[in-house]
């Protein structure tokens, strides 16, 4: 699953965090979920929870989904992503690679696929929560 | 915040022994020829090698090696499909015939999306399609691939070597390894290509004259390895100066 990779990117960025923050146990880390690239989220935590150090074995991994905003360059208009308009092969193809949405998503006012990704494209590390 | 991806990239290439970027100043030069005949070659030389196409927006990897259907499977990220036996990755996987307009910033997100989640196993080779220039790609790759070594193409023409010797220059700067240039398409005698590329301190590969039969050639690997193309790199291989 693609998800654990992403959850592996999660537990090496935290790792280092905690490291470098020099805290023996870390409690808690919030991950942010941007819902362009259609993560799932039962699959992440798994993923999260069977890849974690011994240093993270209390830890709670704690899931935010962010809702994927546009906003298009040639006309301005600002809208908010659905997957129910895309195609199955158009949603697993950004789901993998979020970028390629401007191969299948076009601004619904002008048609432009010049568009910024303003918010919700993929995952980042929000907080890391634990101990000295 | 943070973003969690580029922590992972040195693991996802661990066990490639090494990564060259078939790069080039400017289009038009036969960057993805010389890149897959490479791949080619080396296979052909019993290597495990991957070839990766890092040319977003104008891909072309996938016809000169004929890799019509494939796709990539899902297992702990994304295991690349073996085509004439490499290890092939390119974002038109997930574009399919659509365009995809990037700009710096996507292009940037897509590369390293791609090289957090591709899992590549052990290659002895992973070879790049580079894009034209000197902008993103370049740069992230020069940013997250420590172990990057660059091969150049040009063809003779002084307004394609003229961006050359400015990326080769940037190179040189930076301290990152240089293979050597390699002259493509050449049509006539002249010596002015080899005796700039000396002046730049690089090794200058060879020249290979135009040969119009690489256009029939696309999409089959042996008629590419005959190609005077094929034969040139095959040379090189050979001669383990690649």
């Amino acid at each position: 699953m693609h998800e654990w990779a992403l959850a592996e990117a999660v537990i090496a960025t935290a790792q280092q965090i905690a490291e470098k923050e020099k805290l023996k146990e870390v409690k808690e880390v919030t991950v942010k979920v941007g819902e362009l690239q259609q993560v799932e989220k039962e699959i992440l935590l798994f993923a999260l929870s069977q890849l974690k150090p011994p240093s993270f074995k209390d830890t709670k991994f704690r899931l935010i989904k962010a809702k994927a905003t546009l906003k298009c360059r040639a006309c301005g208009n600002t809208w908010v992503f659905s997957k129910k308009k895309l195609s199955a092969d158009a949603a697993e193809a950004i789901h993998f690679v979020p970028e390629v949405a401007h191969a299948y998503i076009k601004c619904p006012k002008c048609g432009s696929p010049d568009f910024e990704i303003v918010k919700g494209r993929g995952i980042w590390l929000e907080n890391i929560r634990g101990l000295r | 915040m943070v973003d969690p991806r580029t922590t992972v990239i040195p693991d996802r290439l661990r066990s490639i022994n090494r990564i060259i970027a078939v790069s080039s100043g400017k289009g038009g030069v036969g960057k993805s020829m010389v890149a897959t005949t490479l791949a080619l070659s080396l296979v052909h030389e019993g290597c495990k090698v991957g070839l990766f196409d890092l040319d977003f927006t104008s891909p072309s990897t996938h016809l000169i090696l004929g890799a019509e259907n494939a796709q990539p499977k899902e297992d702990k990220g994304i295991i690349p499909p073996e085509i004439k036996g490499l290890v092939y990755m390119s974002l038109i996987y997930y574009s399919r015939d659509q365009s995809a307009p990037l700009r710096g910033a996507d292009v940037s997100n897509a590369l390293i999306e791609l090289l957090s989640v591709t899992q590549w196993g052990k290659l002895d080779y992973l070879i790049i399609d580079m894009p034209p220039g000197i902008g993103d790609v370049v740069l992230d790759l020069l940013r997250l691939v420590k172990r990057i070594e660059f091969l150049i193409v040009t063809t003779p023409s002084l307004l394609a070597f003229e961006t050359v010797k400015k990326q080769a220059m940037l190179l040189r700067d930076l301290n990152v390894p240089v293979i050597g240039i390699l002259e493509n398409m050449k049509m006539n005698k002249s010596e002015s290509i080899q005796s700039e590329t000396e002046k730049l301190g690089l090794r200058h590969l060879g020249e290979i004259k135009f040969d119009p039969r690489v256009e029939d050639a696309i999409g089959d690997e042996r008629e590419l390895l005959g190609t005077l193309i094929g034969k040139k790199i095959q040379e090189l291989v050979a001669a383990k100066v690649l």
